[in-house]
């Protein structure tokens, strides 16, 4: 029987299995933020234990919050700051060089097709946008990464998902990931690898890719998956220039890591996404999704545009096309955070932050900001929130807050209007 | 090894995530001591007051996925904190169900038709588990009943329980 791309993965970097389907993993990439890793490295200097397995493979970045909103965030930002320069981990991003873990890595191209990846983060499902195995982890195992460079992890089923068709203009990958999550539910993958095939993703650029696997899981998913392709390759050149004599030699090599054709799944689903409607969730779960056109006319007191999943350039772009021109409404705030410095730089050069600013919205630094509710625009209780985040869980943005997740283009029609509306960009 | 015997809370609601076990606003806190006093503040469940209900509890029961959304381990330290050590559910989120583990702690999943049973027979009474690691199943005990429910967890997974947690066991054996 041929295998998934994850069983490709685990059984190169498997070191030991303990019991039958757990498997323990040796790691490329440890990937550390400023929330979850202060802990771990508190907690291994408290063991005696003050150790990193290899600095080149150890990546850290302040983007939680930042700059510090209080002392106790400036202290987890010392701490991880502290530790990075004593372990003399070169690839460490602090304020002014900082953006959202999720852009950040791969951007410096930290990630490649078949890496195995940790990050105490449950968004680093998104890495498997390369063909890589991405899965976010506990303080627990972010330490044991840190200190030995494994991990556990049960050895995963894979639903392999075919997104054909083409999207309509207006429809994005962040619909696909919706209308995804609300066809298996927020329990529906759990503990399994979702591999993303078909036309829909071939036609997709990494950017897109990376909104798609951000969200495997919502869906409970262990790591989403895109095979990697020419599209791949294009976008990692400049790292890897050096290792390959041609592009098609990268190509051939990474094509390794994708699927055997008579790999075995646990389900095969097909989807044609040639129908779909620009979408927005309601309630408390991911998987509560309705047509934005169900939804029109819901108050909104705030927009934000940023985050992992929709902080990148081409999400950026989208919004500003829409927002050319126009002012948002007097009755919301519009708030931006490009998701890296690069991102905000091109955003800056390409008078894509000046549409912004011109139609009312207050840009920010690149950070993690509002999307989890710590910092940078925070709901008052009973406020409603258009995001194109990923989580609209109870209290996710502010106690007593309501978030509906959406596309940059609907994020950016709804800032204008006042209200939940598609935008011009879509034509039914 | 940690206490697994105790007096049950019960939360009957599917995918109760981990922003409503511990909000992302307190994860600015550098000790686990400090969390305690905001375990499950954002979950609304009719009946329940996360500020008198978890007090004197040792064991939760709950239904499916339990543990959703973020990595972050402040979920299980929350509980171990207040003293709860093991939850019973359907199943639970991935990140979630290893982090007990590599705590020490136990997150064990049965049937949906056991669980049901659990409400049934317990939900609302001064329930208490016994739990036994050796056999593999736990006792309950309240309102004048009593019932025996085995489970498995692997060996794997028993031998972190009984170390007390993964970091010294990876650091011996790898
Ligand atoms: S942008 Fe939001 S979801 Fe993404 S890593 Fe930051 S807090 Fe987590």
């Amino acid at each position: 029987m041929g295998k998934t791309t994850a069983q490709k993965i685990f059984d190169a970097h498997r070191v030991d299995a303990p019991v039958a389907g757990v498997s323990i993993l040796s790691l490329d990439r440890v990937f550390c933020h400023e929330i979850t890793t202060p802990i771990a490295v508190d907690d291994l200097v408290a063991r005696g234990k003050d150790r990193v397995f290899d600095k080149t493979k150890i990546k850290a970045v302040i983007d939680h919050v930042t700059p510090a909103k209080d002392s106790k965030t400036a202290e987890q930002g010392k701490t991880l700051r502290d530790w990075a320069h004593r372990h003399d981990i070169k690839d460490f991003f602090d304020i002014g060089e900082n953006g959202v873990c999720h852009a950040i890595f791969p951007e410096k191209g930290f990630v490649r097709p078949g890496f195995t990846i940790i990050m105490g983060d449950s968004h680093t499902c998104t890495h498997g946008a390369f063909g890589a195995f991405a899965a976010g982890v506990g303080t627990t195992d972010l330490e044991v990464g840190i200190l030995k460079g494994v991990c556990i992890m049960r050895d995963p089923e894979t639903i392999k998902i075919n997104l054909n068709g083409k999207l309509k203009p207006g429809v994005y990958a962040k619909d696909v990931i919706l209308a995804v999550i609300k066809m298996l539910t927020v329990n529906g993958a759990t503990d399994k690898v979702i591999e993303f095939a078909g036309s829909a993703v071939s036609a997709m650029d990494m950017d897109s890719r990376m909104t798609l696997c951000n969200m495997a899981i919502e869906a409970g998913g262990t790591c989403g998956v895109c095979y990697p392709d020419m599209v791949t390759v294009d976008y990692l050149w400049p790292f890897i220039k050096d290792d390959f004599t041609s592009k098609e030699a990268a190509l051939q090599d990474y094509s390794q890591w994708r699927p055997d054709a008579d790999a075995e799944y646990l389900k095969v689903i097909d989807m044609d996404v040639s129908e779909l409607e620009p979408l927005v969730t309601f309630g408390n779960k991911p998987d509560q999704v309705k047509t934005v056109a169900e939804m029109s006319g819901v108050k909104v007191n705030q927009v934000y545009i940023g985050s992992c999943t929709n902080g990148r350039l081409e999400d950026l772009r989208i919004a500003a096309s829409v927002l050319k021109g126009k002012k948002i409404s007097p009755n919301l705030r519009g708030i931006v955070s490009p998701a890296t410095p690069k991102i905000f730089s091109e955003a800056l050069a390409d008078g894509i932050i000046k549409i912004f600013m011109d139609a009312g919205f207050c840009v920010t630094n690149p950070t993690c900001g509002a999307c989890l509710g710590m910092s940078n625009g925070v709901l008052a209780n009973g406020e409603v929130c258009a995001s194109t985040t990923n989580r609209n869980f109870a209290g996710r943005m502010g106690k007593g807050g309501t978030v509906h997740l959406m596309s940059p283009a609907t994020a950016a029609a709804t800032a204008i209007a006042g209200v939940i509306t598609n935008s011009p960009l879509y034509n039914v | 090894m940690k206490n697994f015997n105790g007096k049950i809370l019960f939360l009957d609601r599917s995918d109760i995530n981990t922003d409503e076990i511990l909000p992302a606003r307190y994860m600015n806190e550098a000790s686990k001591s400090a969390l305690k006093p905001y375990c499950l503040e954002d979950l609304v469940i009719p009946g329940f007051n996360p500020k008198t209900d978890i007090e004197d509890k040792s064991v939760i029961v709950t239904r499916a996925n339990f543990g959703c959304g973020s990595s972050r381990e402040h979920a299980p330290w929350v509980l171990e904190y207040n003293g709860i050590n093991m939850v019973i559910a359907e199943n639970f989120a991935r990140i979630f169900r290893q982090n007990m583990f590599n705590c020490g702690m136990m997150a064990i999943s049965l049937e949906p038709e056991q669980i049901d049973d659990l409400f049934n027979n317990f939900a609302g009474s001064d329930a208490e588990c016994v739990t036994d690691l050796d056999k593999l199943e736990f006792t309950v005990k309240g309102g004048g009943k009593e019932k025996k429910y085995p489970f498995t967890i692997n060996a794997f997974d028993q031998e972190l329980v009984k170390a007390g947690g993964w970091v010294d066991y990876a650091d011996l054996k790898y």
